[in-house]
Parts: C-alpha cells; sequence; structure tokens
C-alpha cells in the first residue's frame, strides 16, 4: 500500500513539476503576478511528493519487501540495515529517485530564500529547474520506475553488490548527487538570466552561493569516493581515471572554474558571457556523467546495469538541455556588453588564466574519456585511453595552475605590477624552493616528482597565508584585524592552502609509495621500510552475510608495537563474490596498508605491505577545500543580501 | 519458513565458500629473482590494460588472464627482451586495446595534441579580449547615464 502511495506521489510531483515549468514562465514573459507566484507552492508540493515517493522506497528496502523489483535485485533480509538504507541508491532506479529528490530540494530551497531575487527572474529560474525535474521524472516514470511489483514474490532477494556494502555507500553518492544537481541551480539561473536578458553584479552575487555549494558538496563526495577506493580495493589505489571518475571530475573543474569567474562579473562586471557558457557547460558535464554511468557507452567499474534504451532517453535530455542552452547563449550572449575595464596585469587576468587551465584541462580529460568510442567509430580503431595518459597530459596544468595561483591571488583588481607581487612573494619562493632542494637531497636518484610536490604545495600554503597576512594592512594589531578579516578572505586562503596539500599529497604519495608482496608464515617477524610486521594468527569468522579470513599482524617499530591490524579478505556468498578488506594504520606522514591473500602449498600465507607516505593529506587537503568554500559562503555579504536587496529590487527591475 | 531459508542459505554458504576463492593481483610466487627485471616487469604491467576487467590494469587486477599476461612479460623478459619487445609481443596477440597508453600513431596524435593546441587557441582568445578590455576607452566609464551610475553605485555597496 505503501508502495502504491509511493509511486502516486511521484507521478504527483510530476504534474507539479509540468505546471511549475509552463506557468511562471508564461507569467514573468507576460509579467502576470499570479501567474508567476504558482512557482514557489508547486516547488514546494513537487519537493513533498517526491521525499514521500523516496521515504515510500526506502520503507520498502528497510522491511525487505521482495514483491518489488529493485529490492529483490538489489537487497537481502540479511544484509545489515545501514546498507538495506544505502541500497536504495546503489542501484540505477532508486539513485535516479536519489536524484529527483535533490532536483526538488534545490528548486524547493531557491523557492524559500529566494524572496530577495526580482520576481521575474525567480519565477524564469523556478521554471528551469523544473523542466529539469520534468525530463528526469518522465525518465523515471518511463524507463527506471522503483515501484514495478513482481507478480510471484521470490524468498529473498539478490544481495547487493559486496564491494558497495560499505559505509562509503551510505555518503559517498548522496554528496556527489548534491554536487552535480546543486550545478543545476547555476544553469537554471544562466538561462533564466539568458531569457531576461541581463547579467549584472547582482546576478553573478545570487549564483555564486549555489555554485559554492554545488562545488562543495562535490569535492566532499569526489573526496569520499576516492578515500572509500584507496581502502576498499585492496591495492590502495586513490584515483583510476575511469569514465566515471572523469565524468564527476570534470564538473568539479568547471564549477571551480564558474565560482572564479563569477566573482569577476561579481566586481567588475566583466566576464559575463564567459561565466553564463560555463555555467551551461557545469551542468551539461554532470549530465555526461549520469549518461555515461547509466548508458554502458563506456565501460566503467561504476557502471549501473546498463540499458540502451535509458542510453538513449538521457542523450536526448543532454542534446535537449545542452543544446537548448548553447542555442540560447548564442543567440542572446551578445547582449551583454562588457563594463569593468582592466589591464594586462590584473587580478581580472590571473582569473582568466585559471579559467583557461582548469577549462582546458577539464577539456583534456573529455577528450580522452570519449576517444576511444571517437577511435572506434572513425578510424575503426579499437583502443584504450587509461591513466598514464591522463597522467601525463593532466598534470601539468594542475602543476602550471599551481604556479601562477599565488601571484594571481595576490595582484590587485583594475591594474597590477607583477614585478611588485613577485617582490612581496620573494621569501615564501624561497622557503619553497628550500624544501624542494632539501627533498632532493635527501631522496637521491628517485623521480623529480617528489620535490616538484613539495615546491607547489610549500609554495601554494606559504602563499595563501601571506596573502592572508598582508590583507591585514600596515601599524599594530595586525593580529585582531586577522581574525576580523570578512570570511571569504579567509575561505580563499583555507581553500588554497587544501589545494597545495593534496597536490603536494599525490605527488608525494606516488613519488615514495613502497610495497612488499611476500609468503609469511605465521609468527615469523619480517621488515618493511623501517617496520616490523608478525602474522600472530589467521581465523576463519562469519559476519552477518559472508565469510571472512581474518588476520591478525603486529606492527611494530623498533621493537615497539605500534597497532595490531585486521586484514580480512571475505566472500559474499549470496552474491557469490570475494572482497579483500585491508587494514590501515593511520599516520600523519604515512599508512601502513596490509592486506593478506591465500593460503599457499607451504602453509604461509600471501601478504601484500604498502607504506604510503602523507596518503591522508589528499583528503585532508580535500576537506579544507570544502571547508574554504564554506567559510565563503557563510560572508557576510551573502547572509545580508537578503536584506540590502530590498533597497535595489526597483532599480534592478527598471533597466 | 525463516529457519528452512536459513537452512537453505546455509548450505548454499557452504558450496560458494569452496568455489570462490579470492584470486590476488601480484602473487608472491609470480615475482622474479633478480629486482631490476622485477621493476621493469611492474613498469610494464601497468600501462597493459586487463583485457576482460573494467578498466584495470593487469598489475592491480584480480583475473586469471591478467596473471597469464603478467607471467607472459616475465617471461618475456627473462627471455631477454627489451620493454619495447615485450610491450610489442603483447599487442601483436591482444591487439592495440591492451594499451593503456595510446600510441601516438595515425589519427592519435590529435589526442594528445588537443590539449596544447586548445591550450593555444584559448590563451590566443583570452589575449584579444584582454587587450580590448586594457584598451577600452575611457570615456565609456563616464558614458554611464546618472541613472546607470546610481544603479552600479548601489550594487556595489551591497
Amino acid at each position: 500500500m505503501i508502495t502504491e502511495l509511493g509511486h502516486f506521489a511521484l507521478v504527483l510531483a510530476f504534474m507539479a513539476a509540468i505546471v511549475q515549468m509552463i506557468v511562471p514562465m508564461v507569467g514573468a514573459h507576460k509579467r502576470w503576478p499570479g501567474w508567476m507566484a504558482v512557482a514557489e507552492p508547486a516547488a514546494t508540493l513537487q519537493f513533498l511528493m517526491t521525499a514521500f515517493a523516496f521515504a515510500a522506497l526506502m520503507h520498502a528496502f528497510v522491511t525487505s519487501d521482495f514483491s518489488l523489483r529493485v529490492v529483490v535485485l538489489n537487497s537481502h533480509s540479511a544484509k545489515p540495515l545501514l546498507y538495506k538504507i544505502s541500497g536504495l541508491w546503489g542501484n540505477h532506479e532508486g539513485s535516479m529517485l536519489l536524484w529527483v529528490l535533490i532536483v526538488s530540494l534545490f528548486g524547493a530551497t531557491a523557492a524559500w530564500f529566494g524572496g530577495n531575487l526580482p520576481p521575474t527572474l525567480r519565477a524564469r529560474v523556478l521554471a528551469v529547474q523544473a523542466a529539469i525535474g520534468v525530463a528526469f521524472y518522465a525518465f523515471i516514470l518511463f524507463t527506471s520506475n522503483p515501484f514495478l511489483r513482481l507478480a510471484v514474490p521470490p524468498f529473498d532477494g539478490e544481495d547487493l553488490n559486496p564491494l558497495l556494502q560499505d559505509p562509503g555507500l551510505a555518503f559517498h553518492p548522496p554528496f556527489l548527487y548534491l554536487g552535480y544537481v546543486g550545478l543545476s541551480m547555476a544553469f537554471s539561473f544562466a538561462v533564466a538570466a539568458l531569457i531576461e536578458g541581463r547579467v549584472d553584479a547582482a546576478w553573478a552575487r545570487w549564483v555564486r552561493p549555489w555554485t559554492l555549494a554545488a562545488w562543495i558538496f562535490l569535492t566532499i563526495g569526489i573526496a569520499l569516493g576516492s578515500w572509500w577506493a584507496y581502502y576498499e580495493l585492496g591495492w590502495g589505489g586513490f584515483w583510476f581515471w575511469d569514465p566515471v571518475e572523469n565524468a564527476s571530475f570534470m564538473p568539479w573543474l568547471l564549477a571551480a572554474a564558474l565560482l572564479h569567474s563569477a566573482i569577476v562579473v561579481e566586481k567588475r562586471e566583466a566576464l559575463k558571457s564567459w561565466t553564463i557558457l560555463l555555467a551551461i557547460l557545469a551542468f551539461g558535464f554532470s549530465l555526461i556523467g549520469t549518461f555515461i554511468v547509466r548508458s554502458g557507452l563506456l565501460t566503467s567499474v561504476h557502471a549501473f546495469a546498463n540499458d540502451p534504451e535509458r542510453g538513449v532517453f538521457i542523450l536526448i535530455i543532454l542534446a535537449a538541455f545542452t543544446g537548448g542552452a548553447l542555442m540560447l547563449f548564442a543567440a542572446r550572449a551578445g547582449v551583454m556588453e562588457a563594463r569593468g575595464v582592466f589591464g594586462m596585469v590584473s587580478r581580472e587576468s590571473a582569473l582568466v588564466v585559471n579559467n583557461i587551465l582548469l577549462a582546458v584541462s577539464s577539456f583534456v580529460i573529455f577528450f580522452g574519456t570519449l576517444w576511444p568510442i571517437v577511435a572506434e567509430m572513425a578510424f575503426d580503431r579499437k583502443l584504450s585511453v587509461g591513466p598514464p595518459f591522463f597522467n601525463s597530459a593532466f598534470t601539468p596544468f594542475m602543476v602550471l595552475l599551481g604556479l601562477v595561483l599565488p601571484i594571481g591571488a595576490m595582484l590587485p583588481w583594475k591594474r597590477g605590477r607583477l614585478g611588485r607581487v613577485a617582490w612581496s612573494l620573494r621569501y615564501v619562493f624561497m622557503l619553497a624552493l628550500a624544501l624542494a632542494l632539501l627533498v632532493w637531497a635527501m631522496q637521491t636518484g628517485r623521480s623529480t616528482l617528489g620535490p616538484v610536490g613539495v615546491f607547489l604545495g610549500a609554495w601554494i600554503v606559504s602563499g595563501a597565508a601571506l596573502d592572508l597576512w598582508s590583507r591585514t594592512g600596515r601599524g599594530g594589531n595586525r593580529l585582531g584585524r586577522l581574525v576580523r578579516l570578512p570570511r571569504a578572505d579567509w575561505g580563499k586562503a583555507v581553500a588554497h592552502a587544501g589545494l597545495g596539500a593534496t597536490l603536494f599529497a599525490i605527488a608525494g604519495l606516488t613519488a615514495w609509495e613502497s610495497e612488499d608482496i611476500r609468503v609469511v608464515q605465521l609468527n615469523a617477524p619480517f621488515e618493511v621500510g623501517a617496520y616490523t610486521l608478525t602474522l600472530t594468527k589467521v581465523e576463519q569468522l562469519r559476519g552477518p552475510n559472508y565469510f571472512s579470513t581474518t588476520g591478525t599482524v603486529e606492527l611494530a617499530r623498533g621493537g615497539r608495537v605500534l597497532s595490531v591490524l585486521h586484514p580480512e579478505k571475505r566472500t559474499y556468498p549470496v552474491a557469490q563474490m570475494p572482497t579483500t578488506e585491508a587494514a590501515i594504520d593511520n599516520g600523519i606522514t604515512r599508512d601502513v596498508y596490509v592486506v593478506i591473500g591465500d593460503r599457499q602449498d607451504d602453509g604461509g600465507w600471501a601478504v601484500r605491505t604498502y607504506i604510503k607516505p602523507f596518503a591522508n593529506w589528499i583528503w585532508g587537503g580535500a576537506m579544507l577545500m570544502a571547508l574554504g568554500g564554506l567559510l565563503s559562503l557563510s560572508d557576510r555579504r551573502f547572509r545580508v543580501a537578503a536584506g540590502a536587496r530590498k533597497g535595489a529590487k526597483q532599480a534592478v527591475a527598471a533597466e | 519458513m525463516r529457519r528452512i531459508s536459513q537452512a537453505i542459505r546455509g548450505l548454499l554458504l557452504g558450496f560458494s565458500l569452496t568455489l570462490a576463492a579470492p584470486v590476488f593481483a601480484v602473487q608472491p610466487d609470480e615475482i622474479l629473482a633478480d629486482p631490476a627485471m622485477e621493476a621493469r616487469a611492474r613498469e610494464i604491467s601497468k600501462d597493459l590494460r586487463c583485457l576482460v576487467c573494467r578498466n584495470e590494469n593487469i598489475d592491480e587486477s584480480n583475473a586469471e588472464l591478467a596473471r597469464d599476461l603478467r607471467l607472459l612479460v616475465r617471461e618475456r623478459l627473462v627471455e631477454g627482451d627489451s620493454n619495447e619487445e615485450v610491450v610489442d609481443f603483447i599487442v601483436d596477440r591482444y591487439g592495440e586495446f591492451v594499451l593503456l597508453r595510446p600510441t601516438t600513431t595515425g589519427a592519435n596524435w590529435l589526442l594528445w595534441a588537443a590539449g596544447p593546441l586548445m591550450l593555444l587557441m584559448a590563451a590566443a582568445m583570452a589575449w584579444a579580449y584582454l587587450r580590448g578590455r586594457a584598451r577600452a576607452d575611457r570615456p565609456q566609464e563616464s558614458a554611464l547615464t546618472q541613472d546607470e551610475k546610481d544603479r552600479l553605485r548601489r550594487i556595489l555597496e551591497d
């Protein structure tokens, strides 16, 4: 019964979205306030109905209702509760429901908190947002309905893919979707502005918090996914350049570019049409991500059960929204003339450089991801484009970005002098260079990657610190002023420092990682680097829905036991799949990562040990970036915007 | 009812445990005695795709085929092949699809050149735009009407 109600609620949400798509759009065109006002209750209704449908499906998963097809295929009565809940979005149908839930949530938030927007702009934004909703409700209801019943319910479910039975699944997809779909707000704002024919500083100020929020969610989502892969897949890789990872990374890069260019629009009224284009592309790339995961066009570890019909449907959605928006852009972009005048050497120019590097690097990923398809269709060559390509083609852009970042961040608006900024960064440069040379001398004979990473990390982090310090002016009580600096300044410094930490960690981990593979006898200590490991016992244990071979490994250094690790090898009998559960001793400067393998003929066990320097800094840096975004989001100028807007509203509408 | 289902499950569990023993990526018995040669083998393995997997190299893969390829790489190395010869040997048998690092032959140059070309184009466009901005006539700013100036001021004040 609850299931049928959920199904019905989803159809109602679809109807509400159709109304919200058409009525306010017409109202905004004809300047009819009553029609425009429909958007708000429609958005609220749409959200509540979708939330109910979501709750109904959640109920089916939690109570293991095996009359539902999607529950049978992705759940099992013996599965722990957390994975019954997260199993909802561990499959195609359920994840699409989560997707529309977030679309309607963002629409509803814009309706609730958008009181400070000019009424026509608000009506148009909500209508465009509803149009995105309509496309995906139709997609769910016509091709991927999660509420389908089975005529003959089976005894028990077929269980969820064991790799997905991890707390990672509970958090990684929701954050990622909040990010992807959050970009739909930037898209809706861009399209609405194109229809209005006006983009100004006020528009940039409204669109920036949404983009910032989406980017924060995307940052957290990607970092969680990377961390999950690191501890779950059994060899400690953190990034594989898999098509689906690329699909999440491209919108992240474009959203980062958009964040920076929106600043130029807000402060200087320049780069307007480019910012609009970025907003369209960022969401377009989110849609491409959805398409890649669900169409089966590219093979990927992430792909859901593939179905050409669904692929075609999403391709149509993708073409309609991205193509339509780009056509609108081509027709209307000319209207937006730039106002700000600035010199060749200025913060504006530095932000243009930032945008070029981010956009081109994301283009390189796009090209590499799709090249196998192009090569097969156009040149009849079946080939692969894998991590070695992306590492060599993408990395230079990040190195360049890291090099120019501290200089660009300190250049003044309008007109600056490169020499002056460079001079103020001289100590930062010397510090970074000294550290890099020190590392170079210490590691003799290894790749240059390590020192380069150290240089970039130190250069960016201390550059961000100097930038913050230089904003406190001269004279006494600089510390007091430092604390009272606008949150946006702190956000900028923290996010940039986070990028520095992540770049350093990726380079350090790649350059200095060491690995040891051997057959280990029980209670026979072995050395890996500076550590002594002893396999003391191996037990056969039983989990709630799996069997486990659990080893006990003592990790010691200089005779002192640091920790006792329990690497596992699991077998999930229902899904017929083995998994490895690595045991990790986390540390600030290194992780010790232990994996147990098969029993060997001589009675020993295969054991793999990795020492992974600075691994945690990768995700620590990402969290710093997200924290920086959060600080920026809480800046006073966004919080007071609501009150200050009232006076300005008339002037904006008067043009 | 529930107890029966559990009993059946238990039975199934017993079976599958013996069937699905996990295999490991690089096995201890595969490792070559000569560390330099082993390092070369690992280097080569990282650029070769496990053909039956989804986007994994043979060094990381658990699949049986990946193990065969790893052993083949080591066999060729022991017989004195250079790294290139080993890779060519494998490409001859499994096709270009096995290479994770695409070659630069044929149309592939476009793939490799795409980034630098795009960067040059973007830089040229940005240069033109920035010059335009820097040269934009000063009078343009004072050409604003009083009304526009007021609006601008209010916007900047927010």
